[in-house]
């Protein structure tokens, strides 16, 4: 009985991984929408310049009316112009900069902590392993955004900084998955078998078990730069994000909202974008589990 | 195996404990092995039998450094510690090497056969260059066509995964190969292929085993003497056909009458009941004589020792008469 | 299970100790004078020398650490610089009854929205209704908290004025329905999902299959088994939202002009007032501290086999 599943199992799992992301791309529309605007995204933060119709900090003499009230969305100004006169298209194009910028680069830095810390932890155990945990356990239940909140007070914003506070929130989630997946491949059969052939401890880390945690990674780093892009956001919204005048989507919110009530569109546009852009990166990441199928790779149960 | 070889392995008094769980407030250790002692020569094998949970595969992984054992030695060609750091460690680690119950798990899947055969041979620091045309020979000893080298382990059967597991293992040039259940997963017709793998293997390259199995049937088919295991200590062990058809210790005789008989006779039941002890929690005296029919008084007082039994073997159980006590058989098989 | 209390209650103060420890240097690097703060900008340097000693701020590091904890253990959370003559802990609690109903509405939003949607796409799987409320459980996800109350407030309150605009009034709830939609919806997305996970599972399991076999109504398998199971994830999920909610929900709180624990601690961090910046942050991790003892402990009410591996 278990030959004929093992027949079927392993005439699945010869098929490449590039031809099964491509098939079940070509069979979901959905997964294939989001990872186009994702690779799209990327492009266009990439080459700003040329995709922006107009500088997005220049303050169009145009882009007012004669009150001093922003123009609406039209010929001119596609998207409108906000309370300066500047573009908003142009703004939210350069805005895919900044904001992936910050996602990726918190998000690699999360990534960066919280593999290494649950890597160790999940490997060696004891007394280094309950330290680790139960500083993890201290920085989750410290109310996050309220420290962040004090440190750029302390420090000053700065993209830097913004960088450094998301990743300084994003670590802790990561840094548990991973400790439970090595947790339970540090017991596969593999492991133990490189062990009693004599590779040492980061022989054994480097090549069977960080290999194993790669979906796991590429996975939550797709979510995490969903997640950063909206704390990005919300500190912005606090008046502690990137700082002016650098267009950030969390930006363009927070100063769009002081006028929504007469430029509602200050307030649509940077939402909308910012709403397909973390729904394409969170679909993009279900696609990519299901893919990986994260829940039976590396993790046995 | 006539000629009388050199000692191989051996354990002495090995003891591994497991703290109960949770620092501060940790409940009793865990005795998974509690005082072994035990000899293999060269090119022997030694069949370790018990239920789960009787210690023999915590004994086997004491033996390749995983788990660190508390107390006791073990020496490997005399070469002998009793300090298991993992520096002390080392040495022994590389003379002893395992083969898993789990072909499907015992293989990173995403090596292919050649590297995983080759992790082996990498310990040894051979070239690269040697390092190809000894995956070659290596392959060939386990009877496996070279093509596969490039294959993942998806792609292979069982019984083909456990040659590659046996060539991985045999690539440190190991002194010792333990065998923890290595066919239990196999289906009968591959396991009698393996079987026979292993000892075309021993009688060419002097190899020896430690065979730890449930399967009393494979272990008198492929040790020469065997140990049973109850809860971390050995209660019997002598020569396999001696210990499998005239067990001394009731245990062992209920594992024995476990056993299905070909011939269609039921033989006697298992006639212990009862559930396999609680290792945080053993029984005083004999850890066996709760679920003993024959336990006596002293059954649960006292810790019966190992001593040479009328045919032989050892046994450690008080309903034993030891050998040296009794007056008559003077002129016993030793004399001869 | 008394010795897994005992060690989870240690564990609990540990974190607890480590969250203070936290608090105490996050006071240390505000940046500015707090004596001078305390005396005002026209005080001479006598005054401010007198202050400073008044509050110990002239001691050693480990004196006022000690000092430190042995306030807090006394549930003394210091005075107020920026508020003359405030308690920190008076303050707190004023703003806490806000904070609480805000909070208990908007885990009401998940569950309401939650687990329907998810046991209803359980039921029904790769349906028309499934893949609406799964992709706008994505949806809900994927938009900034604030934004949608931004957009909710412009429409329902703004425009159409079913809604209080700002601030809060009597009745209550009239004026934190819109503030806890805001909170709950991301949540109620997360939920869903989980849920529908959970019962997809629930519903292929042998013991459904017998359940249905033996003729038990569906309605009856719903809620004797599947509720059950369903819930079980949600629990740890509310006892975490609502410990985190509890310590002041920021945005929410700022958007609709609710004199909350969030509001609070930002006025406080916008004006460097150290005693009220730790005493909220802590209010604020103890609360989150002290949810997730209580969902272990429950969950060894809920789960038997979680019972049975602690009682050992």
């Amino acid at each position: 009985m278990h030959d004929q599943f093992e027949e079927v199992e392993s005439s699945l799992d010869s098929v490449s991984l590039r031809s099964r992301a491509w098939s079940s791309l070509k069979a979901d529309k959905i997964a294939f929408a989001s990872v186009v605007i994702v690779l799209l995204l990327i492009f266009i933060a990439i080459f700003a310049p040329w995709f922006a119709p107009k500088k997005p900090l220049y303050q169009y003499p145009d882009g007012l009316s004669e009150i001093g009230a922003p123009q609406g969305p039209g010929k001119h100004f596609l998207l409108g112009a906000d309370q300066n006169g500047r573009d908003v298209l142009s703004r939210l194009i350069f805005g895919a900069r900044v904001s992936l910028t910050v996602g990726v680069v918190a998000t690699a830095l999360a990534s960066f902590i919280g593999v290494t810390i649950g890597a160790i932890s999940g490997y060696l155990g004891g007394w280094v392993e309950s330290i680790l945990m139960r500083l993890t356990d201290i920085v989750l239940s410290f109310p996050i955004l309220l420290f962040c909140i004090a440190l750029i007070a302390v420090t000053g914003p700065s993209t830097k900084n913004v960088v450094l506070v998301i990743a300084f929130a994003y670590w802790t989630y990561l840094a548990r998955i991973i400790r439970s997946q090595v947790l339970s491949l540090k017991e596969r059969e593999f492991v133990i078998a490189a062990r009693s052939l004599g590779l040492t401890t980061p022989q054994i880390i480097r090549r069977h078990i960080i290999p194993h945690l790669i979906p796991t990674i590429i996975v939550y780093s797709t979510l995490g730069v969903a997640t950063s892009i909206l704390i990005e956001a919300s500190l912005s919204f606090l008046g502690i994000g990137v700082p002016l005048p650098q267009p950030s989507w969390g930006e363009m919110i927070s100063e769009g909202q002081k006028y929504f009530q007469s430029a509602p569109w200050l307030l649509v546009a940077p939402g909308v974008t910012m709403i397909i852009a973390v729904l394409a990166f969170n679909l993009m990441g279900d696609w990519l589990t299901d893919l990986f199928d994260t829940s039976s790779m590396g993790v046995k149960r | 195996m006539s000629a009388q070889s050199n000692s191989l392995l051996s354990v002495a008094d090995l003891t591994v404990h497991f703290k109960g769980k949770g620092g501060l407030f940790a409940s009793q250790p865990v005795k998974a092995v509690d005082g072994v002692t035990f000899e293999i020569f060269e090119g022997e094998t030694l069949g370790i039998a018990g239920e789960s949970g009787s210690g023999k595969s915590t004994l086997a992984r004491a033996l390749i450094g995983i788990n660190k054992p508390n107390s006791g030695s073990i020496s490997v060609r005399g070469n002998t510690i009793s300090n298991f750091s993992n520096s002390a460690l080392r040495p022994i680690r590389k003379k002893l090497q395992m083969v898993f119950q789990d072909p499907y798990d015992s293989l990173d899947p995403r090596f292919t056969i050649a590297e995983s055969i080759a992790e082996g041979l990498q310990i040894r620091n051979l070239p690269k260059s040697e390092i190809k045309d000894e995956v070659r020979a290596l392959l060939e000893t386990v009877k496996l066509p070279a093509s596969l080298a490039t294959r993942f382990p998806k792609e292979l059967s069982g019984g083909q995964r456990q040659r590659v597991a046996i060539a991985r293992a045999l690539a440190t040039k190991p002194d010792l190969i333990i065998c923890d259940e290595a066919v239990a997963a196999l289906d009968v017709s591959v396991r009698a292929q393996i079987l026979n793998l292993l000892q075309d293997i021993q009688v060419q390259t002097g190899i020896s085993y430690i065979f730890i199995s449930h399967d009393l049937s494979t272990l008198r088919y492929i040790s020469k003497n065997v140990a049973i295991m109850y809860a971390g200590k050995i209660v019997e062990y002598g020569n396999s056909d001696e210990v499998l058809t005239n067990p001394q210790h009731p245990y062992t005789r209920a594992l024995v009458s476990a056993v299905p008989n070909i011939s269609g006779q039921k033989g006697e039941k298992f006639k212990s009941v009862g559930e396999p002890p609680d290792l945080a929690n053993l029984p005083s005296g004999c850890a066996f004589n709760p679920r003993c029919k024959e336990s006596l008084a002293t059954c649960s007082s006292e810790a019966p020792k190992l001593v040479t039994t009328l045919s032989g073997s050892q046994a450690a159980c008080h309903l034993i008469k030891p050998y040296e006590d009794s007056g008559f058989h003077k002129g016993g098989e030793n004399h001869a | 299970m008394s010795r897994w209390i005992v060690r989870r209650t240690a564990q609990m103060l540990a974190v607890v100790w480590g969250v203070m420890t936290l608090a105490f240097i996050l006071a240390f690097i505000v940046p500015g004078d707090p004596a001078r703060m305390v005396a005002g900008t026209n005080a001479s340097p006598e005054a401010v020398a007198n202050i400073r000693h008044q509050l110990g701020l002239d001691q050693s590091l480990l004196t006022q650490y000690m000092h430190f904890l042995g306030r807090l253990l006394r549930g003394d959370l210091g005075v107020s610089f920026a508020l003359q003559n405030q308690t920190v802990g008076s303050e707190i609690w004023r703003a806490l009854p806000f904070t609480a109903i805000l909070a208990v509405a908007g885990v009401l939003w998940e569950i309401l929205l939650g687990v329907p949607f998810g046991i209803i796409s359980a039921y029904r799987p790769k349906s028309f209704f499934d893949r609406v409320s799964t992709f706008s459980a994505l949806f809900g996800l994927s938009t900034p908290p604030f934004w949608l109350g931004l957009i909710l407030l412009y429409f329902l309150a703004f425009k159409l004025s079913v809604f209080p605009l700002n601030g809060v009034g009597h009745p209550l709830i009239w004026y934190l329905i819109l503030p806890s939609f805001t909170l709950g919806v991301g949540g109620a997305a997360f939920y869903s999902r989980i849920v529908r996970t959970t019962v997809i599972n629930v519903l292929q399991s042998p013991f459904i299959e017998f359940a249905q076999l033996k003729g038990m109504p569906s309605g009856l398998i719903l809620r004797r088994h599947v509720i059950r199971h369903a819930l079980m994830p949600i629990v740890t999920m509310i006892g975490m939202d609502l410990g985190y909610f509890l310590g002041g929900v920021l945005i929410v709180e700022s958007i609709f002009g609710i004199p909350g624990i969030g509001q609070l601690a930002f006025r406080s961090i916008s004006t460097l007032d150290v005693p009220m910046i730790t005493g909220t942050v802590l209010v604020a991790s103890v609360f989150m501290v002290i949810m997730n003892f209580i969902v272990d402990v429950l969950y060894t009410f809920i789960d038997p086999r979680v019972r049975l591996q602690r009682n050992n």
